[in-house]
């Protein structure tokens, strides 16, 4: 079955997505809100950008973060400077990449989420009383659930799947970079198919699982739709 | 109350003017077409939406400031005002009480206004309090929508045709409602409308919008009556007469009204005796003789005098009565007010075939 480094590796993974995905809904919540009520003329600029993710190979996206990582880099120097450790090949590092991968697969369902609840039940708690912070809280929040679900899911299953990113920016380093993606690739390239095959199905099932939630909270809502 | 607002904006062709002073604890109707800005007007004061160019201040507390030197804007849930929309808007993930109660826990508890309960109890929703509020029909959710507002005991309740997109037995019954309350409550009501019914049973105060800007306002019976308004020579123009119920009579199931004009005799109704009431008169259902008639059956037969004729379609004119100092309005034919020889100054005695008590 696994090897310790392949249960390393899908630990390193799980560790990877879960906080992926709890900084992704701290940041993002705010930026997908945002999305959904600005008039800003300018708004489609960060929607691009934040759709990038989405069609562009991660390997170009990892030799950027790779560049912008390097020790010699504004943001590789200040963070060195801070935390005294690289971030190139670091599960910061990774961490970081992961957020920006997976970014838009958080956003677009929080932001439609956000969109269909319309401003007329915003309007009304306000009349009757309710701060914005208070609006949100009892509100936005709940009526955005399945929103919520979908965006942690999706977020949480994209990280799972990473692997040019990580093959970019991370490396091969056995419990700090080393996730399972690059673990199966390794045990590929070495012939050892039966520990591709484990760790490939543990994959393979727990992303079904997830998403088989994402859908099974959502019945009736597209959540894979990407066009509003 | 006072409520000053002074509004302009220009939005798409739309030019909205408007400077308004109102003065009431009572209901103020704004009357007026579709696009004449009801809705803007309502929502600047509650502060939703676009921040339009707009100064307002509420009993001497400035809620909106647009001079440059001088900017203020006191967000809507700052401004202890509850807003009824057309559409209830209820909060579809709570149930019919957490909605009842969301604004009255926003709110302190010293701010005297209707409970809860009292307002479960006036609106008839005890029987619905655990429902989902997605299986409530339209009179029911916009029932309970009335409620929150007032639950959040406001110091100005907005309402913004809120039976408009109903259907009509639920319309009546909530306009019921409405009319029982406006007694119970407090506070001033700013109820924006294009039904003459509602305005007649509801307000007391009419502001008129037309494009845009005021024309005129004051009191609902002499709005409704101004000849030279759309509302008086519309083929529902009403008039208002004030009364109190002064007896029941059982052997012919009628209740007596007194009122400056005269008494009513009105099909009995459950009213206290002293009650305050309001007789809508349709100007169609009065006619006019020159003589007392005795053997009519009509019951409700006054003295007046002609004020004003004015011409309403090609058959027929409006008559504005004076009956005792009361306006009442009658559409008689021109063939008739010709051989009757009415015009201004006319002595007549009105029959009014049917009255409506409020």
């Amino acid at each position: 079955m696994f090897s310790e480094a392949d249960l390393v590796a899908l630990l390193l993974t799980l560790k990877l997505a879960g906080i992926s995905t709890l900084a992704l809904l701290v940041f993002g919540t705010p930026l997908a809100w945002w999305l959904a009520n600005s008039q800003w003329r300018f708004r489609f600029l960060i929607e691009a950008m934040v759709a990038l993710p989405l069609v562009l190979p991660p390997t170009v996206l990892g030799f950027y973060l790779l560049v912008s990582f390097s020790p010699t880099s504004f943001l590789g120097q200040m963070f060195e400077a801070v935390f005294g450790q690289p971030l190139a090949f670091s599960f910061t590092g990774l961490v970081l990449g992961s957020v920006i991968y997976s970014l838009p697969f958080v956003i677009q369902p929080l932001q439609n989420a956000f969109v269909a609840i319309g401003t007329r039940p915003l309007e009304v708690a306000a009349s009757l009383g309710a701060s914005p912070i208070d609006r949100f809280c009892s509100i936005v929040v709940p009526l955005a659930r399945p929103g919520f679900l979908s965006a942690m899911i999706l977020g949480f299953a994209h990280t799972l799947g990473e692997f040019g990113v990580v093959l970019m920016i991370g490396g091969n380093i056995p419990g700090e970079t080393q996730v399972a993606s690059i673990a199966i690739y390794q045990h590929v390239e070495s012939l050892e198919l039966a520990s591709a095959h484990w760790l490939s199905a543990a994959l393979l099932l727990i992303s079904f699982s997830l998403l088989m939630i994402v859908y099974a909270a959502n019945p009736k809502a597209r959540v894979l739709r990407w066009s509003r | 109350m006072t409520l000053d607002i002074k509004l302009t904006s220009s939005v798409n062709d739309f030019d909205l003017n408007i400077d308004l002073s109102l003065n009431t604890s009572k209901v103020t109707a704004i009357f007026g077409p579709s696009g004449s800005g009801k809705t803007s007007l309502l929502r600047a004061i509650a502060g939703l939406g676009n921040r339009k160019n707009a100064s307002i201040s509420f009993n001497g507390e400035v809620w909106q400031n647009h001079s440059a030197d001088n900017r203020v804007f006191v967000p809507s849930y700052k401004r202890k005002l509850a807003y009824v929309f057309q559409e209830p808007s209820l909060f579809e993930h709570l149930s019919v009480m957490v909605n009842i109660e969301y604004g009255a826990k926003r709110v302190s508890a010293d701010q005297e206004g209707i409970s809860p309960e009292e307002a479960i109890e006036s609106l008839s929703l005890a029987k619905l309090l655990q429902r989902d509020v997605n299986t409530l029909s339209g009179g029911e959710r916009q029932r309970v929508a009335i409620a929150r507002a007032l639950c959040s005991k406001p110091r100005v309740l907005l309402m913004d045709e809120p039976l408009a997109a109903l259907d009509d037995a639920s319309k009546k019954e909530i306009l019921k409602m409405l009319v029982t309350l406006r007694h119970q409550l407090n506070i001033p009501i700013i109820y924006v409308s294009h039904s003459i019914d509602e305005v007649a049973r509801l307000a007391d105060d009419v502001v008129l919008l037309e494009r845009g800007s005021v024309v005129t306002s004051g009191s609902v019976q002499s709005i409704l009556t101004q000849l030279d308004l759309s509302l008086a020579h519309d083929s529902d123009a009403e008039s208002i007469v004030d009364a109190v119920v002064a007896a029941h009579d059982d052997e012919f199931g009628l209740t007596y009204l007194d009122s400056k004009v005269g008494r009513f005799s009105v099909l009995r109704r459950e009213f206290g005796q002293g009650e305050k009431v309001r007789v809508m008169v349709s100007a169609k259902d009065v006619s006019v003789t020159l003589n007392r008639q005795r053997d009519t059956s009509i019951l409700n037969i006054f003295p007046a005098v002609i004020t004003e004729v004015k011409e309403a379609g090609p058959s027929h004119v409006t008559l504005k009565l004076d009956a005792n100092e009361v306006v009442v309005l009658a559409s008689v034919t021109k063939k008739s007010a010709a051989i009757m020889r009415l015009e201004v100054g006319t002595s007549v005695y009105l029959q009014a075939k049917s009255v409506a008590l409020l």
